[in-house]
């Protein structure tokens, strides 16, 4: 049987990673999109593409129905369902093969068997595979606090990590370290994972501290063939979210890399796996190892393999499906040298990873050696609300862990990324924090680094000021160049001196107020109130600044989009908003107003107008990027105002509510005196 | 051009000495009203004219103050309580007309009427949209009888513009009472500002008196009556950013196009420093100065096209771009005009009008010949033919006095009386009827003249008395400073900004439409 057409059932970068392969394999490709991603890459790099009507996955990408139908009307014979949305739901796989479709993963009772963690993890003990201690609580049980408490205690015992039984990518997991909240989590991952997942089971098990997350790769063939294509660590972790992957691990040496590759071996075997899957352990420090979950489809991560074994795990998997054996150079893999991946996401770090949207002005990556990109994402592209925020991911090989850390940290420095807020200053500087180059990472990594000062470490306020010098100059130079009249006479001259030209940006909350005046090429300039010395102006263009500044000649470059200025310079990049002249009296909000954190969806409105609410009560809460996010009372008062409604879609910084601070009491002024 | 040698730097010393004393000068109209005035009007919430002005320019564009030193040595403050110029406002080149409030509450002097009306003669001249920023609390009362009747003239050329079909625009920050509440009356557009302007013919106080009606500033003139009940306000403004904001709005919406072509050379800039125009410029205008080596320092690329290089020589005419405009240059390298010279520039003046190419004129001159050879020769008639052919020229003229401008050169080379569009003097230039040594010596001879024919004693040591007092005299009223404070000029300027400065007269000039005159051939003298 051959593969003639495949339709990826996905989005993003997978997708256009999938069609990459299936075009060098000759087999045309067909897309599905929904009506938001009518312009992403991935619909442009597919054959043939078929809308999908909607935006949210569970109108689209989530539709087994309708992509059925699409890979019927476009004639496709194989459906790739990528990661995440269907790539581990057994009924679109069943769906796919009713139809005659081959499905590029494992057959829908494997899926099945896996995806409930609690089958898998029986599966597993009864192979031999170590296994963690867990407890099951159905969609439908009853929670029965006095019973739960029980259980927990006596088959798992503290901590234990509560999450949703199918459902993958973090989503609904929590550490619970004490009896009290583990109601509440569990009753909160619930919800979540009925929203997200269809289905509410959740699974509680033992939570190991300080662990590494290591999973082997296995490919498993028709022809009862499974090898092992050696380890990946996968330790660095935010919300339990993957941001850093390598091949092999630091933490693994030869035995272990034995013995993990020959429990997954094991694994695959007592399954009958077929295709691409990953087993997941948790590796203590103790240097133990146990069984967490297997994922019946190609990982986010499957790069960093390919890199090490120079294999391309969608070809075999295309050659797998096709009913081929798994070729030789598979089954005797080889590992060489270091594959070190980033996962770049659209996100603001600093307000605790808060998922951010936009459109992605400027994409580009540097071409260094060794260095791969796997984008979802190009120039234009709009980053919106209702998929995963991950932009792109980057890998670089090396020989050596450190070569591969290096090139990494420099593409990733280096590239240009403009429109959206992202993780990149976090992943340069996890690259190159001393003690994860040491090798020294488990997961409790970002809590034990501050990702707000890893992310910050090449960006001091001196190089601020000069990007935000560097804006302005740019701005000023776009200025003049468009100036209707007078456009070859000197910058901002005039016969009696006046005060400095001045431009004011914020960036992150803060405003930068920079001011300068040209004094033939030489410019006289000063950022918040600090002068700066010593400047030589060598040309300044509306897209980049060059400058010597104390004797060192800079270059600095500068994509101004409206009132937004990307600053990009070895020094790091800078995103500044420029501030207008003059405030538009129109754009003026009542104070009081509680404002959009993010765009988003309204799912709860918690306060009535007109009655009353204290400091940090929520009073409506958001949903966006899958998670909740309540919008709290700033002070204790009275709701003036309530302007959106459950359901409604908001943009960033629309007024929520208006509350209105309290007339201070005498008694509460008192009292507060008396404190 | 030896920049080396002692000349160029006696000549840059005393150049640059000239520029500070300019700079100090400019400092004290800058000050206003001085520190305590400046900071009292900022505590009342309010900006500084010269804040307002640089809000309302388009940024980094470049702003010509005109006439800044306006009532330097007299009784008044330098600058005379107004700050005029010509700048870009939402891509319109403007005449702005700012009154500082700092300065006795901005009241009206007789150099602050000869300051206002020649910004408008400037903008009507030259066809620039006029924004007022108001804030005046009147005429300076004990001066009013220089004032009042020739005050009437700010309205008259307000609306005279207005026919034209030149925009006027008034911002009211604050005072605009009595005959001041006509300026915003007789603009195009008014915007006034809330809870600050007060815009009425007379205030609570002459109500009372006149009628025994009590009424309050807001009801008289505030700008919320004035935007919903008696319509003078077109726009309210809530605070004065919004009213500049508002005042940038309405230039960017008129539609504006200028008349003339606009540049049409390359703008390059000139291949030789502008910094060295300092040790060129003579310290001493008895030492005359090539123009072309001041040329190669300002035009286009340094490119100057000689016209009748051999012929005339004391006068260099010739053709130049200054940022893209086409000019035609009469500049003096030997002060004296001859006749060959004063022939020389009235065919030169008659080509230019032939292809509309505005003039630039470099004054360096103590006067036309004199002496027997010359009066019969006719050096009435050629240098007739010259002022003849400049008062006829309709073409835009922009006048710099970079040494001397004495005599009847002075009209000849398009002086103030000549109506160029704009005039400007370096730092260290003299305008007089004579030089200042050459005026006592010439009182001394006739003196001495009259005592011979009266039979008197010549009192040698009176005259010699006379002569020192005379001379002192001239001096002082020959200097760039006392003549800018009178208005004969538009300002006092950095040789180093000659360049920008004609950049800007012309690009301002071709607001115009640039048009010369013809009937004629051009006649070979």
């Amino acid at each position: 049987m051959t593969i003639s057409k495949l339709l990826v059932a996905n989005r993003g970068e997978i997708a256009s990673r999938v069609m990459r392969t299936a075009r060098e394999m000759d087999i045309a490709t067909v897309a599905v999109f929904s009506d938001a991603d009518v312009d992403a890459p991935f619909v442009r790099d597919a054959d043939e593409a078929v809308q999908l009507p909607g935006n949210t996955p569970a109108e689209t990408y989530l539709r087994a129905d309708l992509i059925v139908e699409a890979a019927e009307r476009t004639g496709a014979d194989a459906v790739h369902p990528g990661y995440g949305f269907l790539s581990e739901n057994a009924g679109f796989a069943r769906s796919c093969a009713a139809a005659g479709l081959t499905f590029v993963g494992p057959s829908p009772e494997v899926i099945e068997a896996m995806g409930s963690k609690i089958r898998a993890k029986e599966l597993m003990a009864a192979a031999g595979v170590p296994v963690l201690p867990g407890v099951t609580v159905g969609e439908d049980a009853e929670l029965d606090a006095a019973q739960l408490s029980a259980r927990t205690a006596q088959e798992i015992g503290y901590p234990v990590l509560v999450k949703a039984a199918y459902g993958g990518g973090g989503r609904g997991m929590r550490v619970v370290r004490e009896e009290s909240a583990l109601l509440d989590a569990v009753t909160a991952a619930r919800r979540e994972a009925a929203g997200a997942f269809g289905d509410g089971t959740v699974f509680l098990e033992r939570f190991v501290d300080s662990p590494r997350h290591v999973e082997v790769q296995i490919f498993g063939d028709t022809h009862g063939t499974v090898v092992h294509l050696f380890e990946r660590e996968c330790s660095i972790q935010r919300r339990y979210q993957k941001i850093i992957e390598e091949a092999p691990s630091p933490a693994v040496d030869e035995a272990l890399r034995a013995e993990l590759g020959e429990a997954a071996v094991a694994a695959g075997k007592a399954i009958g796996y077929v295709g691409a899957g990953t087993v997941e352990f948790v590796l203590g420090s103790d240097g133990r190892f146990y069984f967490l979950e297997v994922n019946t489809r190609l990982q986010v991560e499957h790069p960093v393999t390919e890199l090490v074994t120079g294999l391309d795990l969608v070809r075999l998997q295309l050659q797998v499906a096709e009913g081929a054996p798994l070729p030789q150079e598979a089954r005797a893999a080889t590992l060489t040298g270091h594959a070190v991946e980033a996962r770049l996401y659209a996100e603001d770090v600093a307000a605790g990873f808060l998922p951010a949207t936009g459109t992605v002005h400027r994409f580009a990556v540097p071409r260094l050696p060794g260095v791969r990109v796997d984008a979802g994402v190009a120039d234009g592209s709009a980053v919106g609300v209702h998929y995963d925020p991950m932009l792109a991911k980057v890998i670089a090989h090396g020989a050596t862990r450190d070569e591969a850390c290096r090139r990494l940290a420099r593409a990733l420095a280096e590239s240009r990324v403009h429109g959206v807020v992202t993780n990149r200053e976090l992943l340069v500087g996890i690259l190159r924090e001393p003690g994860f180059r040491a090798g020294e990472a488990d997961t409790g990594y970002l809590t034990r680094h501050d990702p707000q000062q890893l992310g910050t470490a090449h960006t001091d306020p001196a190089a601020r000021r000069l990007h935000a010098l560097a804006a302005a100059l740019a701005g000023q130079a776009g200025r003049r160049q468009c100036a209707p009249v007078l456009a070859t006479l000197p910058s901002g001259w005039r016969n009696v001196p006046a005060g400095p030209q001045r431009a004011v940006f914020s960036a992150g909350g803060a405003e930068i107020d920079v001011r300068y005046r040209f004094a033939g090429d030489s410019v006289e300039a000063e950022v918040d109130g600090e002068r700066i010395d010593g400047i030589r102006l060598r040309a300044a263009a509306p897209d980049r600044v060059e400058f010597d500044v104390a004797g060192v000649r800079r270059t600095v470059t500068v994509h101004g989009r409206g009132d937004e200025f990307f600053v990009d310079s070895p020094l790091g990049a800078t995103t500044l908003t420029e501030v207008p002249r003059f405030p538009d009296p129109d754009s003026l909000t009542a104070p009081g107003s509680l404002l959009a954190p993010m765009p988003g969806t309204v799912v709860r409105v918690a306060a009535e107008p007109g009655s009353t609410v204290a400091a940090g009560a929520p009073v409506v809460v958001l949903e966006a990027m899958k998670m909740e996010h309540s919008v709290t009372a700033p002070c204790d008062g009275t709701v003036d105002e309530i302007t959106v409604t459950v359901g409604q879609a908001v943009d960033l910084g629309t007024v929520l509510a208006v509350v209105s601070e309290y007339a201070a009491v005498e008694g509460a002024a008192a009292q507060e005196d008396a404190g | 051009m030896d920049v080396t040698g002692e000349p160029y730097r006696r000549n840059r010393a005393a150049q640059l000495a000239s520029i500070q004393a300019l700079n100090e000068q400019l400092d004290q109209a800058r000050a206003g009203g001085g520190a305590k005035y400046a900071e009292r009007h900022r505590k009342r919430g309010r900006l500084l004219v010269r804040d307002r002005i640089e809000l309302l320019l388009d940024r980094d564009a470049p702003f010509l103050e005109l006439s800044a030193l306006a009532a330097w040595g007299t009784e008044f403050t330098v600058g005379a309580s107004i700050v005029t110029g010509v700048g870009v406002v939402s891509g319109v080149e403007c005449v702005i007309i700012a009154h500082d409030p700092t300065v006795r509450g901005g009241a009206m002097n007789p150099y602050t009427l000869r300051k206002t009306l020649r910004a408008l003669e400037i903008a009507r001249v030259n066809r620039l949209p006029v924004i007022n920023l108001v804030e005046s609390g009147g005429a300076d009362l004990p001066t009013q009888s220089e004032l009042f009747v020739h005050a009437g003239k700010i309205f008259h050329d307000l609306t005279e513009l207005s026919a034209m079909g030149v925009p006027t625009v008034a911002l009211v920050f604050g005072n605009s009472t009595a005959g001041g509440a006509y300026v915003p009356g007789m603009c195009d557009y008014a915007v006034l500002v809330d809870r600050q302007a007060k815009v009425f013919l007379g205030g609570p106080p002459l109500v009372k008196m006149a009628t025994g009606e009590d009424a309050d500033d807001e009801e008289l003139g505030g700008a919320d009556m004035h935007s919903r009940v008696s319509g003078l306000a077109d726009h309210f403004a809530v605070d004065e950013l919004d009213c500049i904001r508002i005042g940038r709005q309405i230039v960017a919406e008129l539609n504006w196009h200028k008349l003339g072509t606009g540049p049409t050379e390359p703008a390059d800039a000139p291949c030789y420093d502008p910094e060295e125009l300092l040790g060129i410029a003579s310290a001493d205008f008895r030492v005359p100065v090539d123009p072309h080596e001041i040329l190669a320092r300002v035009v286009d690329g340094s490119r100057f096209g000689e016209y009748k290089p051999l012929y005339g020589t004391s006068l260099v005419t010739g053709w130049a771009s200054i940022h893209g405009f086409p000019v035609g240059v009469l500049a003096n390298a030997r002060g004296v005009l001859f006749s060959e010279e004063a022939k020389k520039a009235s065919e030169f003046i008659l080509l230019a009008n032939q292809t509309d190419t505005p003039l630039v004129f470099l004054q360096n001159t103590t006067g036309y010949m004199v002496g027997k050879a010359y009066e019969q020769g006719g050096i009435i008639k050629d240098g007739a033919k010259m002022i003849n052919a400049v008062t006829n020229s309709t073409v835009p003229h922009v006048t710099i006095n970079i040494g001397a401008s004495f005599g009847a050169g002075n009209y000849g080379m398009s002086g103030r009386a000549y109506d160029p569009r704009f005039m400007f003097a370096w730092a260290n230039a003299k305008l007089a009827v004579m030089g200042a040594q050459q005026l006592a010596g010439v009182l001394s001879i006739v003196g001495r003249q009259a005592a011979e024919v009266g039979g008197r004693e010549f009192d040698v040591e009176a005259d010699e008395r006379r002569r020192r007092e005379i001379e002192e005299q001239i001096e002082r009223e020959s200097h760039a400073f006392f003549v800018t404070a009178r208005l004969y000029d538009d300002g006092v300027i950095d040789p180093r900004d000659t360049r920008t400065v004609l950049g800007m007269s012309l690009s301002a000039a071709h607001s115009q439409t640039v048009e010369g005159r013809r009937g004629f051939g051009v006649f070979r003298m």
